[in-house]
């Protein structure tokens, strides 16, 4: 049985009511008016025992349908990887996960330093100068990169890709939907899936921000990249980009093409998919002060001790935060993802750069491994759009019809994708499908095989 | 006596001296200019990274190391089986898009959860995505916003009204939500001037957000009629439930009248702080406002669970996916761990130790502001302001000298309306014996501020580190965010 708080004699409990001043620990709830005081129990389930409890949540957990009994190919914003036991014994020091936001840096410095770390990791990956120790996630930091867009520019319109997570794209709306502007999408090709050029030429002017992701949705690689940052620069405006963290083993890092400020989800570095959350919004920014001082979050730096000889760490340019700059702060951000940065960096910490370009091949390649196997099948086009990707695409059904597919398929225990209707109505029987080091040579051939007895 | 790791740990990038780079690659579909050429992340051994984490904990102290009285936050013990609960591979592994009848464990959990916070609150439906407190302040700001909207109100209701003495995510979070910011004032009581709230309310308003207890944690006694001035003006009440840990089983604020509420899993419901986040901020609604929650929400049909998004005036989506799952599991499992009646003890207790370890305060240095004659709830807030003016010992002063007993430090400086405040909550978790320490130290703090000021100005000692340049850590010059920035100085 759990115990949360020590029984005390009714003896010592009133030599502390007396000592407070009051008879009974009702006076000290004497200013709440009585007509609204709960008079009975509110109505929650009994109390268990903490086995009791244990049971009940695997009972009831044990409802999921998971990884050992079906197959899955689902990424979407959220790609399944693999968390090194070494991660999870880190993030369990309860010296870390049971503290708070370090606002006395002098007993804090380990958590100051890992977040520190993980700032100056983000800003290798993605070729930025400053990193904020987290957002909520993704969806949430690529609004507030366009909100801090507004803020720097002062214009009232955005451009968003079309081919952006739909999610992303929908919390961007409720985020900016109080400042009254304009959030345009620039269309994709039909035929590569990419960001269309012309399109974004059309559509660029007076824009102050342009917010791409790369790979796309489509999980294809934005190869044109450079040349968007140059169209919305020349606008004057900030080109702001989605990355996949692991991706960037791989691929340039949206510094080397023109990127102002960079976007992602960090939650697959070191954190399972827990049905989505907690997640971790990874957001970083060029050097620009103009841009620093905009930042949303709290932002790590290295300083001394006053005798400057020790290093420390602590929190910086706060003047930013609610907490002192209140209705004229940069966002209303406070407790943030803390913890899961710290899982990023002692994920990347045992990678390490080889480790992550190994990882990042390993995924190109198992992905395109799939997509050649499932092109053979017959009445499936894969990859349905022509761009190079990297660890998603799109596979087209010709005829039939997508959903009962896709629901015969889950009665063989494997969830092939996601359908992509639901978000792009114009994408008839299209499926998004995810490949990472999680899935096996078998799984992939499973997938396949699956795939011809279905569709014959 | 407390002495804290002192460990020499480089950063992870000081650790390898040789060249990080990796090789080149060429993958066919790959065309060459988007593969990336460099990148200087140290490769090291597991061990050696274990090495540098463990030491780095080490140089860092949480609740389950001593009491940790951080006003406002809760900081109460987390219990270690809801750890366990959440190590199930059954949710781990489990993925966001996976077809709903897959997923009827995890939605199960989470609609229970939703229900018992609706009882709680006192509200009729519960969103669980807000990912913290502010999060959930915000969402609360874009319902008001769009309930204004829909009675073509927009125009001309742009005023929150908020408290002096709220925290600043209140105001961040209106003013994010496009409101313009009206402050009220507290009056002598620490409560808020009623007749001052009369003064701006009007056609202007849109609404007005409370944490009650307030951050003096005082009970706002007219509460009833704050919110009935509001609504007669036409505006929505907004219940900030940061404080909630006092008042959980006797008394809700749905009962109070509030619209909108949001609750703080990781203050209230004991899951734990990480260090800065993953928090929770579930937002409940009446049912007069319930149709602008964010969506996904949770329900049942009587067979089975699923997310509704067909909810046509929602506010829209606030966050990717249903919010931080895990943290929503360990605040179920904390709830059924307790139910009512121990849920209830749980606030009371809280509100006994703060009142006792006020009670054993020297007030001839710890001065109470405000409505000194009234029960404090959760928390309370002191000022060392005399002290400051006589020895110029300062409220930062006394949270370094706490450091250096093991123990941490109060919230400072916060609520803004108090000179040299310390905001101490010590929840229901500390025993009287901790308390009683507490105040010990609290009060040898005070005399050595007299008889020594040098030392106490001069902690902490024990940490890993001396006190702090702060100013040099956000001088642009000397400010270094970085490791790539340290190579360059």
């Amino acid at each position: 049985m759990t115990k949360f708080f020590k029984d005390y004699s009714r003896e010592k409990l009133d030599k502390v009511l007396e000592k407070i001043g009051v008879k009974n620990v009702e006076e000290l709830y004497s200013d709440v008016p009585d007509s609204i005081k709960i008079k009975g129990e509110v109505n929650l389930p009994k109390a268990l025992d903490e086995i009791e409890v244990e049971e009940y949540f695997e009972k009831v957990l044990g409802k999921n349908i998971v990884h050992d009994e079906v197959l899955t190919f689902l990424g979407a914003g959220l790609p399944p990887h693999y968390v090194p036991a070494a991660v999870e014994a880190i993030v369990s020091r309860s010296e870390f996960y049971t503290a708070y936001t370090p606002y006395q840096p002098e007993i804090s410095q380990g958590i100051l330093q890992a977040l520190f770390e993980y700032q100056s990791m983000v800003c290798e990956l993605t070729g930025m100068d400053v990193a904020n120790s987290s957002m909520y996630d993704w969806a949430t930091g690529a609004a507030e990169a366009l909100r801090m867009a507004l803020r720097v520019k002062g214009k009232k319109k955005v451009l968003v890709g079309e081919n952006i997570g739909p999610e992303r794209k929908s919390v961007i709306r409720t985020y900016l939907e109080p400042l009254e502007c304009d959030v345009l999408e620039v269309s994709y090709d039909s035929v590569s899936g990419r960001i269309d050029l012309v399109d974004l030429e059309n559509k660029v002017k007076d824009s102050c921000a342009l917010y791409i992701e790369n790979p796309n949705f489509f999980g294809i690689i934005e190869k044109d990249a450079l040349k968007m940052a140059d169209i919305i620069h020349n606008e004057g405006g900030i080109f702001i980009v989605g990355i996949d963290p692991i991706s960037l083993g791989l691929l340039k890092p949206p510094g080397e093409y023109g990127a102002d400020i960079v976007v992602g989800e960090g939650q697959s570095l070191g954190g399972w998919l827990n049905f989505g959350g907690p997640s971790l919004g990874i957001f970083a920014c060029k050097g620009d002060m103009t841009l620093v001082r905009q930042m949303p979050g709290r932002i790590i730096g290295m300083t001394t001790d006053l005798s400057g000889e020790r290093r420390a760490f602590t929190m910086v340019l706060q003047t930013r935060e609610q907490h002192i700059r209140r209705e004229q702060a940069t966002s209303n951000i406070c407790t943030n993802e803390a913890l899961m940065a710290v899982a990023t960096v002692a994920y990347l910490a045992l990678l390490g750069s080889r480790g992550l370009r190994k990882l990042a091949v390993e995924i190109f390649e198992r992905a395109h491994y799939a997509c050649r196997r499932l092109s053979e099948v017959k009445n499936v086009i894969a990859p349905y759009f022509s761009g190079e990707f990297y660890q998603e695409f799109t596979l087209k059904l010709i005829g039939g019809d997508i959903n009962k597919f896709f629901n015969r398929v889950v009665d063989k225990k494997i969830i092939p994708g996601v359908i992509l209707t639901r978000y792009f109505p114009k994408l008839d029987n299209v499926l998004l499908s995810c490949f990472t080091e999680v899935h096996t040579i078998e799984d992939i051939e499973r997938l396949v095989e699956t795939f011809k007895e279905v569709m014959a | 006596m407390f002495r804290q790791a002192r460990w020499n740990e480089p950063l992870l990038n000081e650790l390898s001296k040789e060249e990080d780079n990796f090789e080149k690659v060429k993958l066919e579909g790959l065309p060459d200019e988007v593969i990336r050429e460099k990148l200087d992340i140290p490769n090291l051994t597991e061990k050696r990274v274990i090495r540098h984490f463990m030491r780095l904990s080490q140089m860092n102290f949480g609740v389950d190391f001593g009491t940790y009285p951080l006003g406002s936050c809760t900081m109460k013990y987390n219990p270690k089986i809801c750890e366990r609960i959440v190590s199930n591979p059954k949710l781990k592994m489990l993925h966001p898009l996976q077809p709903q009848e897959t997923c009827q464990g995890i939605l199960q959990i989470l609609y229970e959860l939703a229900q018992c916070l609706v009882e709680i609150t006192g509200a009729y439906k519960a969103s669980l995505v807000p990912s913290a407190g502010a999060h959930g302040e915000f969402v609360g700001a874009l319902m008001v916003r769009s309930a204004i909207k829909d009675k073509g109100e927009l125009d001309t209701r742009r005023e929150m009204i908020i408290p002096d003495s709220a925290h600043g995510t209140n105001p961040a979070s209106a003013a994010m939500a496009g409101f313009r910011i009206v402050k009220v004032p507290s009056n002598s009581e620490g409560l808020v001037d009623i007749e001052a709230l009369k003064g701006v309310v009007g056609k202007r308003t849109a609404g007005i957000m409370l944490t009650v207890p307030n951050t003096l944690g005082l009970f706002e006694k007219n509460i009833l009629e704050i919110v009935s001035i509001v609504k007669e003006a036409g505006g929505y009440t907004y219940y900030d439930g940061a404080n909630l840990n006092a008042l959980i089983g006797k008394v809700r604020p749905g009962d109070m009248g509030f619209d909108i509420i949001h609750l703080n899993l990781h203050k209230t419901f004991a899951t734990p702080h990480g260090g800065g986040g993953p928090g929770s901020g579930p937002v409940c609604a009446s049912k007069e406002v319930e149709e602008y929650l964010p969506v996904p929400l949770i329900e049942f049909d009587g067979r089975k669970y699923y997310l509704e998004y067909n909810r046509p005036k929602s506010i829209g989506l606030v966050k990717g996916f249903y919010g931080n799952i895990s943290v929503l599991v360990k605040a179920y499992a904390y709830i059924r761990l307790l139910g009512s009646k121990g849920l209830r003890n749980t606030s009371e207790r809280a509100v006994v130790n703060s009142n006792y370890l006020l009670s054993l305060l020297d007030k001839r240095f710890y001065e109470v502001p405000y409505g000194t004659s009234m029960p404090r709830k959760h928390e309370f807030v002191v000022s060392v302001g005399k002290a400051l003016r006589e020895k110029g010992v300062s409220a930062k002063d006394i949270a370094k000298a706490l450091i250096d007993y093991g123990v941490h430090a109060p919230t400072i400086y916060f609520p803004l309306i108090v000179q040299e405040a310390l905001m101490i909550e010590p929840t229901e978790t500390e025993e009287f014996e901790e308390i009683e320490e507490y105040a010990r130290i609290l009060n040898e703090i005070a005399y050595r501020a007299y008889s020594d000021p040098e030392w106490v100005k001069g902690t902490p000692y024990n940490t890993s580190v001396e006190r702090i340049d702060e100013a040099k850590a956000s001088h642009p010059r000397t400010m270094c965010l970085n490791w790539k920035n340290l190579k360059k100085v």
